[in-house]
């Protein structure tokens, strides 16, 4: 394929903000400080959306049926380092999530950022490109520059447009990642001169590195990506960064940036290390159903709605690490699954709770309760998207977890044990969550005036709900797509 | 025979700073204070026209029997100091006007202390070097103390004296010492001396004067206090061009004229000098100093000072790692080929790997450090306010709020001097560990991640000042010239790290030429 259109999704959101930015200088000479408007908003959509479009003409041209890389584009950048992109079954459903997210993400913002819109547009559509760059790159140590560069956007989404709290929560979030991060760096450079000079992921793939090395490559890389997903007990940046986080940031850092890190393990870890990988298979294990079981229990006993649904993000990606070191084409097909289905399900979820937070200001639990009389509407997406995070049968949560759980059975009875006490304790906290805000008498007098959803959050809400539902009933449309690099990924490990 | 040429291929930009100096001397006495608004754009211009010449004559050459001798990689530090230092005079010009300390000894003094620069990184036996760092020293005290009304300046003035001439002191007892036991002062000489234990001491103690040009932990005291004191313009050129050249002639000393660990290869473990663990104890010092000096600092200046300390931290890692070491020499080696001459050979050509790839890490890195300190001091240029100069890191609250263009540009050089992506700092980094992991310096690695962090933290905080808090009062504009080189530095950082082929290939041949 000739136009690169790999760096067309990538770079199209930051030309974007490079010409918001432009514009706007030369328009605030003009017409003072302070004249921020919805033109920006709609400028920042419209490029969203147009990335949104191109990666739709992407997956338009993807063959599924090849295992491989496709849509490579390879320019050297220095010494054994190159700027090289590609997509496989894998990367391109995550691409897709990000193209989808943002806009919705963009949309949610209308009218509740009140301040500084034009920087905030600006961060998200950088944000935008770092993150489909991760998905994109082909190069460890360009893989590494993306990852670590969406720090920057995030941070000040945090620490801009954030809660009470937002400057410890924006720095938690920055410091933690951060040094695991660097900590996979040093394993990356370690690795560029064990291969000879190169940092070709398609060449480390089948570089067989020593299995002492191994083991201190795979610590550094899980050290990373650990952090990013998050598992425990490196999870406690992301309660404090969800609640100071504003509803947009929220539903990119649940949807997308949680991701990376389960994308990490399975495109680096697991073919890179195979040793290593089985070798702490039971370590993972643990710490996966640790997740699960710990982050629901606690959930449950949130009084915070976002911090809630921020414990219940961490449960789930215990089912993405879990489906990953089942070592088995069902687990390792139901981890991307799940991590595609949490992206909408969780986002769908923050942007619940932000409706409700733009009418009454707080996420206290206790302040809401009667809704249903009120939203009728509401309650009903609402509905849907508590028992899709439930796994109800019908909605891709199920998917996802079902499969996660069957890949880890054959690896491991009590995993999958542990997991599956997880479900339970899921369904507890969710619908525990949902009775205490919808169901019972109106106590809050404020609630009496609240209005239902309105367009500009059906706008956000219904393409999430439709794409819950429609994966839910077909989830080959997400198999079809993942199939062959599932099984390259799990051939690599095997030695293959 | 005194060869002309040879002189000119080697010393040419040092001959056209001399000669421009004392022209500038006769000038000045001459024409007097009319000379002082034309001054600094002179001096500017004579210190690209030495860069310049550097360039033009890239390979160097050896004079004066050796005394001198330059290669690709001091030129590429010339290039880089000279610079630094034009780009450092042209932004003082503005402030020293405000504060009608205007005057052309100001542009002189910065001439001669590149003089010293270029001298150093020229000479190849310890009377030039030694020449050439009181010069460089000299200079700087004065520079100092420039701003004479102020007690402030003249006590950082006075402290740079007494500290940097106990250093300068200890730095010639150690030449002495080195020169005593070995009987010869060239590089050369010193390279195939027996390293007895005066030796060593010797080399000690000449490492503690450098580590104190360099301001390296526990070398480094005198750094916050200086960069707090001096005029801010000083101090821009105190971070930056002599840094980058003492840290090169750091590095250029310690593998040629230290380097006997290679030449007494003749078994596998024979005990060479091995400097490599002081340099690295010095390195993993200066980086915790660094980190954690900083956290506490309000002042930029003494913020930045410490960010320095850090910096040549990680620099120090680099050449901990192009050490030469006998270790190097791998016994499987033997095994493996069972020719001696063999073995001695493949470990000969992996030792000069990890050397070059140490020494054009450090190349790299400074490279990309100077550029973001030049910038970073450019903004602290542009902290002005009532009439003076406003020196707390608060005083930059909201400044994305009214001057956007000047917040976007200092933020990228933060980005870029913390080593994060997206700018030149991270290759440098990226280069620092990867010499590092070359040598196998584990150790040195997990300090550098963690003294990163750290060091991000107080960086961070001042993006977060400068984006995240409530604005304060607007600065004053400042000089033309200020405002243009925070702009040229920081899109010079983010030009660098995507186009930064070219650069990284020819720090490689430069680091090359410093073992042929």
């Amino acid at each position: 394929m000739d136009f690169p259109i790999l760096s067309a999704v990538t770079f199209l959101p930051l030309a974007g903000a490079i010409l918001i930015l432009l514009v706007r200088s030369l328009t605030n000479s003009q017409t003072g400080e302070e004249a921020e408007d919805n033109r920006v908003m709609y400028a920042g959509l419209v490029f969203s959306v147009a990335t949104f479009l191109v990666s739709l003409v992407m997956l338009v041209g993807f063959d599924p049926d090849q295992s491989g890389y496709q849509f490579v584009e390879e320019t050297k950048w220095y010494a054994g380092i190159s700027y090289k992109m590609g997509v496989d079954g894998l990367s391109i459903l995550l691409i897709l999530l990000t193209t989808f997210l943002t806009p919705i993400a963009l949309i949610a913002s209308i009218g509740s950022i009140k301040h500084r819109l034009t920087e905030y547009i600006v961060a998200f559509l950088v944000l935008e490109t770092f993150m489909i760059g991760v998905f994109c790159a082909l190069d460890l140590v360009l893989f590494y520059v993306f990852f670590e560069a969406g720090l920057i956007p995030m941070f000040m989404i945090i620490g801009v447009w954030g809660g009470a709290d937002r400057i410890y929560a924006s720095f938690k979030f920055f410091l933690y990642t951060l040094l695991g991060s660097l900590f996979m760096l040093a394993a990356v450079i370690y690795m560029y001169l064990a291969a000879g000079g190169t940092s070709d992921i398609e060449v480390l793939e089948t570089f067989a590195f020593a299995p002492g090395a191994q083991t201190w490559l795979w610590l550094a890389f899980f050290a990373s990506f650990a952090v990013k997903l998050p598992m425990w007990p490196v999870h406690t940046w992301l309660p404090d960064a969800h609640v100071q986080a504003p509803t947009a940031g929220s539903v990119i850092l649940a949807g997308i940036l949680l991701k990376m890190g389960g994308y990490g393990l399975l495109r680096f870890s697991l073919p890179m290390f195979p040793d290593a990988s089985e070798l702490f298979q039971p370590l993972v294990f643990v710490l996966s159903v640790i997740a699960i079981v710990y982050a629901s229990l606690v959930a449950w006993r949130q009084t915070d709605m976002k911090k809630l649904i921020a414990y219940s993000s961490v449960a789930h990606m215990g089912f993405v690490t879990l489906g990953i070191f089942s070592f088995t084409e069902i687990g390792v097909q139901g981890a991307v699954f799940q991590m595609i289905s949490h992206g909408l399900i969780s986002g769908a979820l923050f942007l619940i709770v932000g409706v409700i937070y733009d009418r009454m200001h707080t996420r206290e639990i206790a302040a809401y309760g009667g809704l249903v009389s009120k939203m009728p509407i509401y309650a009903a997406l609402f509905m849907l998207f508590t028992m899709a995070n439930v796994g109800l049968p019908g909605t891709s949560g199920f998917v996802g977890e079902i499969l996660t759980m069957v890949g880890a059975f054959q690896a491991s009875t009590w995993a999958a044990a542990g997991a599956a006490l997880g479900v339970i304790f899921s369904a507890v906290y969710m619908l525990t969550l949902y009775r205490r805000t919808i169901f019972g008498e109106v106590t809050n007098p404020q609630l009496e005036t609240i209005q239902d959803v309105n367009i500009k959050e059906l706008i956000c809400l219904v393409p999430l709900a439709v794409g819950t539902l429609l994966l839910g009933v077909m989830p080959n449309l997400v198999f079809d797509v993942t199939r062959e690099s599932s099984l390259r990924a799990l051939a690599l490990l095997s030695g293959g | 025979m005194f060869d002309m040429e040879s002189v000119i291929t080697t010393l040419a930009p040092e001959l056209l700073l001399a000669a421009a100096g004392l022209i500038g001397v006769l000038a000045g006495a001459i024409i007097g204070d009319r000379f002082n608004a034309i001054s600094f754009k002179l001096g500017a211009v004579v210190l690209f026209a030495a860069a310049i010449l550097s360039g033009f004559y890239w390979e160097g050459g050896r004079a004066f029997d050796g005394l001198v001798e330059t290669s690709a990689f001091v030129n590429l530090a010339k290039i880089v100091s000279f610079v630094a230092a034009g780009l450092a005079l042209l932004m003082a010009e503005s402030f020293l006007e405000r504060h009608q300390t205007q005057r052309y000894e100001y542009s002189l003094l910065v001439i001669f202390a590149a003089l010293g620069m270029g001298t150093i990184l020229s000479s190849a036996d310890l009377m030039t070097l030694y020449l050439g760092i009181e010069m460089l020293s000299l200079s700087s005290y004065v520079l100092a103390s420039f701003h004479r009304d102020s007690p402030r300046s003249a006590e950082a003035g006075l402290k740079y004296f007494v500290l940097g001439a106990l250093a300068s002191g200890m730095l010639l007892y150690g030449i002495s010492l080195v020169y005593g036991f070995s009987g010869g002062t060239s590089y050369e000489a010193l390279a195939s001396a027996d390293p007895t234990i005066g030796f060593m001491f010797g080399m000690v103690l000449m490492i503690v004067g450098l580590a104190f040009k360099v301001s390296a932990a526990p070398m480094h005291v005198w750094t916050p206090d200086v960069y707090e004191g001096s005029p801010s313009p000083v101090v821009a050129f105190f971070a930056t061009a002599p840094k980058m050249a003492s840290m090169v002639v750091f590095v250029v000393i310690m593998l040629k004229a230290f380097s006997s660990g290679l030449d007494t290869i003749n078994l596998p473990l024979v005990v060479g000098l091995n400097w490599q663990l002081i340099i690295a104890i010095v390195a993993a010092a200066s980086m915790l100093v660094g980190a954690f000096g900083a956290l506490i600092q309000d002042n930029i200046k003494r913020l930045l000072g410490y960010s320095s300390v850090a910096n040549m931290g990680y620099a120090l890692v680099a050449l901990s790692a192009a050490a030469y070491l006998p270790e190097a020499v791998d016994p499987s080696l033997f095994a493996d080929t069972g020719s001696f001459e063999a073995a001695k050979a493949a470990s000969v050509a992996a030792a000069q790997a990890v050397t070059t790839t140490g020494a054009s890490a450090i190349m790299i890195f400074m490279t990309a450090y100077v550029i973001a300190s030049l910038g970073l001091f450019g903004g602290v240029l542009s902290m002005r306010r009532d009439g003076g100069m406003v020196e707390n890191k608060h005083e930059l609250a909201g400044l994305v709020r009214h001057k956007p263009a000047l917040a976007i540009a200092l933020t990228v050089l933060l980005v870029s001097v913390s080593g994060f992506p997206l700018a030149f700092g991270f290759i440098g980094k990226l280069s620092v560990i990867e010499a590092a992991a070359m040598s196998g310096l584990l150790p040195l690695i997990i300090i550098l991640i963690i003294s990163s962090v750290i060091a991000m933290y107080y960086y961070l905080y001042i993006v977060k000042i400068m984006w995240f808090d409530e604005p304060a009062e607007v600065f004053e504009p400042v000089g033309g010239m200020v405002t243009f080189v925070v702009y040229l530095t920081a899109i010079a950082s983010i030009a660098l790290f995507i186009f930064v082929a070219p650069f990284s290939e020819l720090a490689a041949d430069a680091a090359a030429s410093l073992l042929s």
